[in-house]
């Protein structure tokens, strides 16, 4: 299928393809194996100038959008899903500086991330606040020039790798969801620290660990837009990054269609290669076909998102929504093709079905997803009439 | 330090075929790519410009499909490029291509280090570096695994031989030739492949510089090609079967004999 890139979107899909099979394949099962953070391959993607491809050229970026963001990511997780993910969680965490930042916050924090030397992380999510945003516990207290910090981020994407954190907190915790607010953490800053590191069932060369704050003291030129804006920051920023994990399940729904259809044709069975038993074919189709569609949306979405567009949810919703369920079906499938050799470790496809469950439960888990849209089309019949 | 490197568009090995018939490459829808030794010299070359400053040059000689090359080390760093192309220039063999790009480096001038790799893997001939060397009448080090030192016009190598390496100082300019364990070639940063896809390359045809119309082309090349064949094919080997005292046994007699009949002739 054509998308009808432009030239400078070919070159960067063509440069990420060759990162991915050049860099990130040989060494994908060996850190998936030993939960290592990607550090080398960070480095390849900073020198590539991919690292800024999304981020505006005043600030050292390459000025691309969510488009460009989402061709990379994709071309990256076609040969590790987890590694892509370490990329493409910055990207969640500097959006809410991207979009709600003020001059002087981006002149400070958008550079060094464009430029690959630093990495951001988004921290939402706690232990007892999941899908429900609201339930956040950790807080921040205004006393003078400083906002105090207290409370335990958890599941954080790039959690201690990570040197710039976008930390949702309640101010005022009266006033529930509108009671929360945005700020910018720095690592090191006295009173944050990290707590365990996940070991997890998929992309496990990514980090994912606790954020700890106590009485953590930051300046008040670390909050983002105004008091209370936390979570509208929060869903704009999700509105925003879902097409990138979306296409990241498109990127590992691609890579693993690729090795299986490279096993098929090498695969004897009855004196001849599994390819060319209907039974195989016709779920090698519909894997293809399936991946197709989910690329379509996931580009169609971007490419809006891009435009201007106001209204994102929904649209933004279905993307991750059916990519990542796509994802896992052609991940599980591709498995089955592989029969035997597919459940065994030895041979990388496996990996690819461990990786595509998360695309199902973060960035807002595939219910949360079909809430969105729900409450979307509610909305649209409400206002229609 | 500006820095002069020779690069080779050669076909992908990789996908070689040979007609039976023939026995020469069937060269047809084989992709081109930067000769592979000739990476690790324009990576060496970036390397030394970010330590020292200055410039990095790439001269190939080839048809204008050659561009392609020169552009792709544009995108890694490069800063400049030049083309030498010209139809007279044709069925060269290493003594006039080493003596047309000796003379295009002389036109070009101003260099402090020229480098090569340490051989195409077309040709596999290794003499085009030494030859450049030869015709500018400057020091050569072959077979480079490491730039040690360049300090004050001299430059100090390590130099990869059978038994180890050999330490070698040298005034500048001078070539090195260099081998794949000197580094690891870097992939093309965004940047840089959209400033190649603008870039300006120069071209150089025989017009453009003072040259002997004896040695160039196919007209300058002494090299007579007697005849081109793929080497025979490997047999299956002997798989000695049995105990292993017994197969160790065999194995040892096996390389005795084959010593010894080797010794005799």
């Amino acid at each position: 299928m054509d998308y009808l890139l432009t030239e400078e979107q070919t070159m960067v899909r063509d440069l990420a393809r060759r990162i991915a099979d050049e860099k990130i394949r040989p060494v994908a099962a060996e850190l998936d194996e030993r939960e290592e953070f990607p550090w080398e391959i960070m480095k390849v993607l900073a020198e590539s100038d991919l690292c800024g491809i999304y981020i505006g050229e005043k600030y050292g970026g390459m000025g691309g959008g969510g488009f460009e963001l989402s061709i990379v990511t994709e071309e990256l997780s076609r040969a590790c899903g987890g590694i892509a993910i370490c990329f493409a969680a910055t990207a969640l965490g500097v959006y809410p500086i991207i979009l709600h930042g003020t001059e002087e916050q981006k002149q400070k924090y958008l550079p060094d991330i464009a430029s690959g030397k630093k990495l951001a992380a988004f921290a939402l999510t706690e232990a007892g606040a999941g899908s429900d945003a609201s339930a956040i516990a950790t807080t921040a207290k205004k006393e003078g020039d400083h906002y105090v910090l207290n409370g335990t981020k958890q599941w954080i994407t790039n959690g201690g790798e990570a040197e710039i954190y976008t930390v949702i907190a309640m101010t005022d915790k009266t006033k529930g969801a509108r009671g929360a607010s945005a700020f910018i953490v720095e690592k090191g800053t006295p009173g944050f620290d990290f707590g365990k590191k996940e070991k997890k069932m998929g992309i496990r060369a990514s980090a994912t660990r606790e954020l700890v704050f106590n009485d953590c003291k930051i300046p008040k030129e670390n909050l983002l837009g105004r008091e209370g804006m936390g979570f509208i920051i929060a869903m704009r920023t999700f509105d925003q990054s879902r097409p990138g994990v979306a296409a990241q399940a498109i990127g590992i729904a691609q890579g693993a269609l690729d090795l299986a259809v490279k096993y098929a044709r090498e695969r004897i069975q009855f004196g001849k290669p599994i390819s060319s038993f209907q039974g195989v074919q016709f779920m090698l189709a519909d894997m293809a076909t399936q991946i197709e569609a989910g690329r379509a949306l996931v580009y169609a979405t971007a490419r809006m998102i891009d435009s201007g567009a106001k209204n994102v949810a929904k649209g933004s919703a279905m993307a991750k929504l059916f990519a990542s369920d796509m994802c896992m079906k052609v991940t599980t499938d591709a498995v089955q093709i592989f029969g035997g050799y597919g459940y065994m470790r030895d041979y990388p496809i496996e990996k690819y079905m461990r990786d595509a469950k998360i695309t199902q439960i973060y960035e807002g888990t595939n219910q949360i997803q079909r809430s969105i849209i729900a409450l979307e089309l509610i909305k649209e019949q409400i206002k229609s009439k | 330090m500006n820095i002069i490197v020779c690069i080779k568009q050669v076909p992908d090995t990789q996908d070689v075929k040979i007609n039976p018939q023939t026995n020469t490459l069937v060269r047809e829808g084989v992709a081109s790519i930067v000769n592979p030794f000739d990476m690790y010299a324009i990576e060496e070359a970036l390397r030394i410009k970010e330590r020292l400053g200055g410039k990095v040059t790439i001269i190939t000689m080839g048809p204008p499909q050659a561009e392609v090359a020169l552009r792709e080390a544009i995108s890694l760093g490069a800063d400049e490029a030049i083309l030498i192309t010209d139809r007279a220039f044709a069925g060269a063999d290493t003594w006039a291509t080493s003596y047309t790009l000796s003379k295009s480096i002389e036109k070009f001038g101003g260099y402090d280090l020229i480098i090569c790799g340490k051989q195409a893997i077309d040709g596999d001939t290794a003499q085009v570096g030494p030859g450049i060397a030869a015709q500018l009448d400057i020091p050569q080090v072959t077979y480079v695994k490491k730039t040690e030192e360049i300090k004050d016009g001299v430059a100090r190598f390590e130099r990869m031989t059978e038994e180890g390496y050999e330490v070698i100082e040298t005034p500048l300019p001078c070539l090195i030739t260099v081998v794949k364990e000197i580094n690891e070639p870097r992939l093309p940063s965004l940047r840089g492949k959209i400033r190649a896809k603008q870039a300006q390359v120069t071209k150089f045809t025989s017009k453009d510089m003072d040259l002997d119309p004896n040695k160039i082309g196919l007209k300058g090349s002494p090299t007579v090609v007697d005849k081109i064949f793929a080497p025979p094919k490997r047999t299956g080997g002997q798989v000695l079967h049995g105990t292993t005292p017994e197969v160790t046994d065999k194995l040892v007699e096996e390389i005795k004999d084959t010593v010894i009949s080797a010794g005799k002739t």
